[in-house]
C-alpha cells in the first residue's frame, strides 16, 4: 500500500514537472518571428519518418549510427515496458502483462533485453569516446564544462538504467525459479538473457537479498526514468524528443533559397513607386515595418531556429563539415546553436521572474556570439546538410548579419565596398554597367 | 582545326527584339563573367557551345546588372531587393521564359529568391544546359580531344550541389571526355567549399591557421588530378590561386566545363 502510494506520488510529480517544464520551453519557442510552415504535410511526414524515426542522416557516420540505432531502439521497446511498471506500481500487480499476453510477453522482454545488452555495450563505447579516444569533435572549445558533463550524465544513467534492468529480470528469474517470485507457480520465464544469467549471477543470494535486489532493481529503473524525463529539458537528451517535430517543421526548399524579407520588399517597391506619398497613414493590411531587420537577440530569429536550439545534440557533424572551422577560424556553427539556446534560456527565465517587457541590456549577438564569428561563414551549407536533426545554422548566422549590416552598418570595409558597388553600378566591382558586353569582342 | 576565326555570334535582347525576334534562352552572363578577365574566357566558351548548337539565345548587355546575390549573403537586404525588382522588371518586360547561367551564384537566386518577387521563368546552370544538349545529340563530341585518359576531378560549387542538388549533370558531361573522372575524397553532398560563398570572395578572411581554398586545392592534389573542373567562376579563382600556392601550375589546371567542352569538341 505505501509503495504503491509513493508511486503514485512519484508518477504525478514526475509528469507534472515535465509538462511545466514543457510548457516553459513552449513559451520560449513562441518568443520567435514567425515562419509559415504549415505546407506540404505529406512530403513532411515523410521527412520525419526518414529522418527522425528512420536515422537517414545519422547513417552519413555507420558506427556511432549503429551504437545510436541500439540505444534509441532500445529506448523504444523499453518504453512499452514502462506501461506495465506503471500498471504494477498503481494496482501493486506483478508483471501485470505475464499471464495477459503470454508469448508475446516472453518474446518483448526478450527482445528488450537482447537490445539492452546491444545498448549497454554502445554505452560503453560512447563514454570511451567521450573520455578516452580523441575524437576532435568532442574536444573544442565550446564542449567543456556543462556541455561536457551533460554528455557524461546521460551516459552515466543509461548505464545504471541498464544495470537496473538486468538486476530487476535476473533476481525475479532466480526468484521464479525457486517458486519465490510474486508471479504464482515456478519455472522460467524464458526471457532469453535472464534466463541465462540468473544461474550465473543471482543463485547464491538468498531469497530475502533476491526481493530486494528485485525491488531495488525495479524501483531504481523508475526512478531513472522519471530522472531522465526531467533532466530532458535541461539537456543536450531533450533531442529524443525534439528531433521529431524539428524535423517535422524543417526547411523543404533549396537549401540555396534564403528567405526573402517581406518588409524590405515592401520599402524598396514605395521607392520605386512614383505615386508613393511618404506621409501617408498605412493602410489596413500593409506590413508594417518591423521593430528591427534581422536579428540581433534571440527574440528576433523564427521560432524554428529557436525550435533547433533545444534540438541539438551537439554532436558537432556541423562543425566537423565546416570549412570556416576546418581552417582554425572561430566560427563554429554548433556553438552557435548553443549559444542560441542558453540566450534563450536566460531570456525566458528573465520575462518569468521579472515580467514580459524585462531588458538585461544582454543580446545573442554580442554577448555570446561575435562578429567575428558570422563574418567567417561562407554560407556553403555543409552544416545544414550534416545536421542529422535537421538544424539550420545557416539561417541564424544570416539573421545575425543582417541586423548588423542594416541596423548598425557594421560590414567588414571590403564588404562595404562590395555594396556600395552594386548599389552604384550593379556589380561587386568598380566597373561601369556600360562595359558589360566588352567581353563580347575583346 | 580551330574555328578562331569565326566571330562569336552574340545578340543582345534589344538587338533581337529590333529586328522582331525574340531569344529561345538567355544568357546570364553575371559580374564574373562580365568583368573578370579569367571568368570572360568561360563566358566566351559558353558562348561558343550555344553557338555551336545553334541556339536562339541573347545576353541582355549593358542591361544586366547584378542579381544581389552578394549582397543578401552579407546581410545588406535592401541593396538584393534594389537589384533583384529592377531585374525582374527587365525580365518580364522581356518575356524572358528561360535563363541559363555561368555561375551558379547567380543560378540559385534567379532560381529559389527571384519567384517570391513575381519571377516566373525556367533557371538552368550552364552544366545542365550542356549535359541536355549532348544527350539531345545536339552537341557532338568525338572523343575527348587532348582530355583523353586524363584525370580530371570535379569540384561541386556549393550553390549547385548542396543548395540546389545538382550533382550528376556535371559528372555526366565530364564522362564524355572519356578521362579518367577521379573523385576527391570530399564531394557532392560532402565537398568542401573553395572559401568564397557567403560574400567572402569580396573580402579576406578571419583570423584562422589556413586559408580554406589551400585546404580544398590539397583534396585535387591527393588524387593526383591533371584537371580540376569547376563550374563557378568563383571556385574557379579560388582553385587557381591554390595550385599557384603550390607551384603546381605546370602538372595541374583548372578549367570550368564549357571551357573543357569547348575545347574538346575543338569549337
Ligand atoms: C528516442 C530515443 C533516443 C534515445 C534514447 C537517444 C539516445 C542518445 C544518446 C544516449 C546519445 C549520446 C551518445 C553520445 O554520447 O555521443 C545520443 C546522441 C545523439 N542522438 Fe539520440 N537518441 C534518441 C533519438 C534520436 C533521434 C530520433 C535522433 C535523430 C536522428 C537522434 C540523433 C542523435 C544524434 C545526432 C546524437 C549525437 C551522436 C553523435 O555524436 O554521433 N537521437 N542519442
Ligand atoms: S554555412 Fe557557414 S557555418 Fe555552415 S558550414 Fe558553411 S561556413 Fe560553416
Ligand atoms: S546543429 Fe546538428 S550537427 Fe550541429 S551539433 Fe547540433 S545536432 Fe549536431
Amino acid at each position: 500500500m505505501i509503495s504503491q502510494l509513493l508511486f503514485i506520488v512519484l508518477l504525478v510529480v514526475g509528469f507534472g514537472f515535465f509538462s511545466f517544464n514543457i510548457s516553459k520551453i513552449r513559451k520560449n519557442i513562441s518568443l520567435g518571428k514567425p515562419l509559415d510552415r504549415s505546407d506540404n504535410k505529406a512530403q513532411r511526414i515523410k521527412t520525419t519518418l526518414l529522418v527522425a524515426l528512420g536515422q537517414k542522416k545519422m547513417f552519413q557516420r555507420i558506427v556511432p549510427a549503429l551504437l545510436h540505432l541500439f540505444i534509441y531502439v532500445a529506448f523504444l521497446f523499453t518504453s512499452t515496458e514502462l506501461i506495465e511498471i506503471i500498471a504494477d506500481g498503481i494496482s501493486g500487480s506483478h508483471r501485470f502483462f505475464l499471464n495477459k499476453l503470454g508469448w508475446i510477453y516472453v518474446l518483448l522482454i526478450s527482445t528488450i533485453e537482447v537490445l539492452s545488452v546491444l545498448a549497454f555495450i554502445s554505452t560503453l563505447y560512447f563514454l570511451a569516446r567521450r573520455n578516452l579516444l580523441q575524437v576532435p569533435r568532442f574536444k573544442m572549445s565550446e564542449m567543456t564544462g556543462w556541455p561536457k558533463l551533460d554528455g557524461n550524465i546521460i551516459l552515466y544513467l543509461e548505464i545504471v538504467l541498464l544495470v537496473c534492468v538486468f538486476t530487476m529480470n535476473g533476481a525475479d528469474e532466480a526468484l521464479f525459479l525457486q517458486g519465490k517470485s510474486h508471479v504464482a507457480g515456478s519455472g522460467s520465464f524464458g526471457f532469453l538473457i535472464s534466463s541465462f544469467t540468473a544461474p550465473y549471477f543471482f543463485n547464491y543470494f538468498d531469497v530475502e537479498t533476491l526481493i530486494i535486489l528485485e525491488r531495488v532493481g525495479w524501483w531504481g529503473h523508475i526512478l531513472v526514468v522519471f530522472g531522465f524525463l526531467n533532466y530532458l529539458p535541461y539537456s543536450k537528451h531533450f533531442h529524443i524528443v525534439m528531433a521529431f517535430p524539428n524535423t517535422y517543421f524543417s526547411n523543404l526548399n533549396n537549401k540555396g533559397a534564403f528567405n526573402n524579407l517581406s518588409s524590405v520588399k515592401e520599402e524598396v517597391l514605395k521607392m520605386f513607386d512614383p505615386s508613393f506619398d511618404p506621409y501617408a497613414t498605412p493602410t489596413e493590411g500593409e506590413a508594417s515595418v518591423p521593430d528591427r531587420f534581422g536579428a540581433k537577440d534571440v527574440e528576433d530569429l523564427t521560432w524554428k531556429s529557436l525550435m533547433d536550439a533545444y534540438t541539438c545534440t551537439e554532436c558537432g557533424r556541423c562543425t566537423s563539415a565546416c570549412p570556416a572551422s576546418q581552417t582554425g577560424k572561430l566560427l563554429s556553427p554548433r556553438k552557435i546553436i548553443m549559444d542560441t539556446r542558453d540566450r534563450l534560456e536566460e531570456v525566458g527565465a528573465n520575462k518569468r521572474n521579472n515580467g514580459p517587457d524585462f531588458k538585461d541590456n544582454k543580446s545573442l549577438l554580442g554577448d555570446y556570439i561575435s562578429e567575428e564569428e558570422i563574418w567567417a561563414c561562407t554560407s556553403c551549407n555543409a552544416c545544414v546538410q550534416e545536421c542529422p536533426v535537421s538544424i539550420d545554422p545557416l539561417s541564424i548566422i544570416i539573421d545575425l548579419r543582417r541586423y548588423l549590416v542594416m541596423e548598425e552598418s557594421k560590414v567588414p570595409s571590403e564588404l562595404a565596398g562590395m555594396l556600395t558597388n552594386i548599389e552604384n553600378n550593379g556589380a561587386p566591382w568598380q566597373f561601369a554597367q556600360a562595359d558589360r558586353n566588352n567581353w563580347v569582342d575583346e | 582545326m580551330s574555328n578562331e576565326m569565326n566571330k562569336l555570334r552574340v545578340p543582345t535582347v534589344a538587338e533581337m527584339i529590333a529586328n522582331n525576334e525574340r531569344p529561345d534562352i538567355l544568357f546570364w552572363v553575371g559580374c564574373s563573367g562580365s568583368f573578370d578577365d579569367r571568368a570572360k574566357k568561360i563566358s566566351k566558351a559558353i558562348v561558343k557551345i550555344l553557338n555551336y548548337c545553334n541556339i536562339k539565345f541573347a545576353i541582355l548587355g549593358a542591361e544586366e546588372s547584378c542579381t544581389g546575390d552578394p549582397a543578401k549573403r552579407a546581410g545588406n537586404e535592401f541593396a538584393f531587393m534594389m537589384q533583384a525588382i529592377q531585374n525582374i522588371e527587365l525580365l518580364k518586360g522581356y518575356e524572358i521564359q528561360k535563363i541559363v547561367t555561368g555561375c551558379p551564384h547567380c543560378f540559385n537566386t534567379l532560381k529559389n529568391e527571384y519567384p517570391e518577387l513575381g519571377a516566373d521563368f525556367e533557371v538552368v546552370h550552364h552544366t545542365q544546359l550542356i549535359n541536355q544538349l549532348i544527350r539531345e545529340g545536339r552537341l557532338l563530341l568525338k572523343g575527348g580531344g587532348k582530355f583523353e585518359g586524363k584525370k580530371i576531378t570535379f569540384h561541386d560549387p556549393c550553390y549547385l550541389g548542396r543548395a540546389n542538388d545538382v550533382y550528376e549533370a556535371p559528372r555526366e558531361v565530364l564522362e564524355k571526355l572519356d578521362a579518367e573522372l577521379v573523385e576527391m575524397k570530399r564531394s557532392k553532398a560532402k565537398g568542401l567549399c573553395c572559401g568564397a560563398g557567403g560574400a567572402q570572395m569580396f573580402k579576406d578572411a578571419e583570423k584562422g591557421n589556413k586559408e580554406i581554398n589551400i585546404e580544398r586545392t590539397q583534396d585535387a592534389i591527393e588524387v593526383n588530378a591533371d584537371y580540376i573542373a569547376t563550374g563557378c567562376p568563383f571556385c574557379n579563382t579560388m582553385m587557381t590561386d591554390g595550385i599557384k600556392h603550390f607551384e603546381k601550375e605546370e602538372k595541374v589546371k583548372v578549367l570550368d566545363i564549357a571551357e573543357l567542352i569547348s575545347n574538346a569538341a575543338d569549337l
